[in-house]
């Protein structure tokens, strides 16, 4: 425990994890890629020896050390507009100001930057960005939108030709190490392993009360999977542990664990949809906190890959056509309606109050449609939904007391219809 | 006898509204809410009671005898006592001012110009509350305040003084007659001064004197027992009671916008600081809700900046707009950009009324859109909020439904800035009903 903070073993483990990680990319010795969350093809890059470098993770890391408002300035400063997404400002900021990693020590320029979702407009100039800085290979996996709401053979087929053609023999390049099928099946079956606990981590919120949050702790849990660990004995130990914490939990019979410890009675449980809040993460999750608020499922726990919804596990046998179908799945790749169906299934299968909505202003893959999404949810559950606005990593878009006022409103607006349970005759 | 009360801490004005065991309105009161949310619950919780105190009195009297009369009469004549009495404490406070050590040399000099101001507006206060006498404003602050700046002013010039001095003493003295909440026993000695007063010019009024001090006294023995108070809007978390009796402003609104207009689906606020759409089910349960975020150009502030930049009242903003011939397209999405294009458009010629009126649609375009986002205008549409008092507003307002919706009710009741309080009075009546009930 530092700060007053909680943490289980597993975040300490987690924690470990990330730093090792940090000091790998930093250390000198292994080629680095850059690459993103959503889709990432980690295990492929594993069987190259490239560490992986996530520069979203980076920006959430300098936000929530407070570190991002200034490198925004930055970025700003050195021309890019209000506008823009502010990760990639965060990163921009980041590199003008020494890109010096969580761990104190500078990042190496990457040795190629690997751009596996195409879904986000904006990732692509990021990476332009990225290039003319580091002059480095730059590998783009076009993933076709699933414009009908699942991804089709043709689409698969494309993506496997490309990874063929296009970015193994790149890796090869950079790497100057020959591609093994098998060494892929092998870190494809620890995804596996890993993913079967994780998925009943997501699942394990079904439980009454909701042994974890799966928003603001989610985004705790998620990391190992989404990031660089999938494929690994370390991911696989990862949720191992945790799903014997969650276990314990549940027998115990507690309430979501957060920051501030366990949560003393559960209240209100909530779908969340878009991406937290991560400059005033501790402020946000506080308000859930102190209402008795538990998020049981989020969209935002599907970003870097979906598991939950088709059954989706990395399959060892079909090493390639299954790294396709994971770059395919992302969650902000599904067209309206199956993203919809989503979150209905979920506020239905884990006995939600509503869904509340995190609109973030500089981020159209995941806003775009967004109420549109929240009228046909609430036509659909006959349940409350609510709609805030906060940004991802800049610190001058998070208007705490509004914010507030629009949860305690919705929590308010739960209880209010609960109490009038169909009843005319009581309204308050 | 027991009382249900809504206090609505608003960003410009805080609200109280009673009801009795019925849930019938017994009063209303509203104060500017200061910097001080605790004084103005207390004082527009007193503003209520005392707003209580007419309709226990209009019960007492009946309706024949010229009653409806003698209320009004009696309601100047005790606004009157009251600011009299406020303008009372000014003094005193003035006074106590001047004994700072910095006004040394001046004082005696000062305390002749002060009294003489006092004086004046002593003499002009029963113009001030006249029959059919307007004001821009009901409080203390701004009548007397605008009197004491335009007297003083030419006080201090008249004898050489000055007139920073003299604004410097009023500025400090009128915060301690803002915080000071007047207690039953001094809101009682006024009515029956009042009343007094009211007799004094009594005309077409059939009950006695000795009657009607007689219903008076009764209807001030009622002892009204605040037995639940529930908060809401901007301040609520300031209120001196615990976190069950503090409701959401949202809520509220919904709420009481169904009491008002039991046929109400959309509601549309516009208040101080924040627009808010709402959607409401039959029985005034939200069902969703939007308000401006991070930005609260095309609230009531907007509206308060824009008269503040014209030099006008607030109150003159829709009259004045009511007399345009077109509207001047404003920008709706800045304040202070608003501000610039209004200093623009005047130098470019534009009239004043045409400008005014391009403001208020600009009001309403962003409310439009807030209202879209929260699900659009449903029949029947009530709008609230101190903004629901401007014809300008409300006349942009209908053009945007019929343009957008086709023909929907709307809804705007005289008391529409009361509805936050009167959801309020709501959920403590039913709080207490629940408590019962278990």
């Amino acid at each position: 425990m530092s700060n007053g903070v909680v943490k289980s073993t597993s975040q300490i483990v987690q924690k470990e994890m990330i730093g090792r990680n940090y000091d790998r990319i930093t250390g000198g010795d292994a080629k680095v890629s850059s690459t993103f969350v959503p889709g990432n093809l980690n295990e492929l890059l594993m069987c190259f020896d490239i560490a992986n470098n996530l520069p979203e993770i980076n920006a959430i890391q300098n936000a929530m050390r407070k570190k991002s408002g200034d490198m925004i300035m930055e970025a700003e400063r050195a021309g890019h507009s209000e506008d823009v997404c502010t990760y990639v400002k965060a990163d921009i900021g980041m590199m003008a100001k020494g890109n010096i990693a969580p761990n104190g020590k500078p990042f190496p320029d990457p040795d190629i930057l690997l751009l596996s979702y195409t879904g986000c407009f904006t990732f692509m100039k990021w990476f332009e960005l990225l290039r003319e800085q580091y002059k480095c290979p730059t590998v783009m996996l076009h993933v076709p939108y699933a414009a009908d709401g699942k991804p089709t053979r043709n689409m698969r087929d494309y993506i496997v030709r490309q990874l063929k053609d296009e970015v193994i023999p790149a890796l090869e390049k950079v790497s100057g190490i020959r591609f093994d099928i098998d060494r892929l099946r092998e870190y494809l079956r620890k995804s596996a392993i890993a993913e079967d606990d994780m998925v009943w981590m997501l699942e394990s919120t079904k439980h009454r009360p909701s042994p974890i949050d799966c928003y603001f702790g989610g985004v705790y849990y998620m990391g190992p999977i989404f990031t660089a660990f999938r494929g690994t004995d370390e991911a696989i130990e990862y949720y191992r542990l945790l799903r014997l914490e969650i276990q314990d939990r549940i027998d115990k019979g507690l309430c979501a664990q957060t920051p501030e410890g366990d949560m003393p009675e559960e209240r209100y449980r909530l779908v969340v949809e878009g991406p937290p809040n991560w400059t005033s993460f501790r402020d946000f999750w506080h308000m859930f906190h102190e209402a008795g608020a538990v998020v049981v499922a989020s969209s935002y726990t599907k970003v870097g890959g979906i598991y939950d919804y088709e059954g989706f596990r990395h399959d060892p046998d079909h090493p390639l056509e299954t790294l396709a179908d994971y770059c395919l799945g992302v969650y902000t790749n599904r067209n309206l309606p199956t993203r919809v169906d989503m979150l209905v299934r979920n506020i239905s299968e884990y006995d939600a109050d509503g869904l509340l909505i995190n609109s973030i202003k500089s981020c159209n893959s995941f806003s775009a449609g967004q109420l549109v999404m929240l009228r046909e949810i609430e036509k659909l559950t006959g349940k409350p939904g609510a709609f805030i606005e906060t940004d991802l990593v800049d610190p001058r878009y998070f208007s705490a007391a509004n914010v507030k006022n629009r949860l305690e409103s919705y929590f308010q607006m739960i209880d209010q219809k609960r109490r009038a349970g169909g009843s005319a005759a009581i309204v308050a | 006898m027991r009382t249900f009360i809504g206090i609505d801490l608003g960003s410009t004005t805080t609200k109280a509204l009673l009801v009795d065991e019925n849930k019938a309105v017994l009063g209303r009161g509203i104060t500017n809410s200061r910097s001080n949310y605790d004084v103005a619950a207390a004082v527009s919780k007193q503003e209520a009671k005392i707003g209580a105190r007419f309709t226990l009195l209009n019960q007492v009297l009946g309706s024949g005898g010229g009653a409806a009369r003698l209320l009004a009469d009696l309601e100047r004549n005790f606004r009157l006592e009251q600011f009299l009495s406020e303008l009372g404490r000014l003094e005193e406070n003035c006074e106590a001012h001047l004994g700072h050590p910095r006004f040394k040399d001046g004082r005696t000099a000062l305390r002749e110009a002060l009294s003489s101001v006092f004086r004046r507006i002593e003499a002009e206060a029963p113009a001030i509350y006249a029959p059919g006498a307007g004001r821009k404003s009901d409080f203390f602050r701004d009548i007397a305040g605008s009197r004491f700046m335009s007297l003083a002013e030419s006080a201090s010039r008249e004898a050489s003084l000055s007139f920073e001095s003299m604004l410097n003493i009023y500025d400090k003295s009128i915060l301690d007659v803002e915080s000071k909440v007047s207690s039953d026993d001094t809101v009682s000695r006024q009515l029956l001064n009042g009343l007094s007063r009211a007799y004094r010019e009594a005309d077409g009024v059939d009950v006695s004197e000795a009657e009607a001090r007689a219903a008076l006294e009764k209807a001030l023995s009622f002892e009204l027992e605040e037995t639940y108070v529930v908060g809401t809007g901007y301040g609520r978390v300031r209120l001196p009671f615990p976190k069950e009796h503090i409701r959401s402003e949202i809520l509220c609104h919904g709420l009481g916008a169904h009491m008002m207009f039991p046929g109400t689906r959309t509601v549309l606020d516009i208040g101080g600081q924040d627009t808010k759409g709402i959607q409401v089910d039959g029985n005034g349960i939200v069902t969703n809700f939007q308000m401006n975020d991070r930005c609260a150009a095309g609230c009531g502030r907007y509206l308060g900046y824009i008269a503040d930049e014209m030099k006008i009242g607030l109150h003159e903003l829709g009259p004045i707009a009511m007399k345009a011939s077109k509207a001047v397209r404003i920008n709706s999405t800045c304040t202070v950009f608003a501000g610039a294009e209004l200093r623009d458009r005047l130098a470019l010629g534009e009239t004043r009324p045409d400008i005014l009126a391009g403001l208020h649609r600009a009001i309403m375009l962003r409310a439009m859109s807030i209202i879209s986002r929260s699900g659009g205008v449903t029949n029947e549409f009530t709008f609230t909020g101190g903004v629901a008092k401007n014809e300008a507003a409300v006349q942009e307002l209908r053009q945007l439904v019929r343009e957008n919706y086709g023909d929907v009710t709307i809804n705007i009741g005289a008391d529409s800035i009361y509805t936050g309080a009167l959801g309020g009075a709501s959920f403590a009546h039913s709080a207490v009903a629940r408590q019962e009930g278990a």
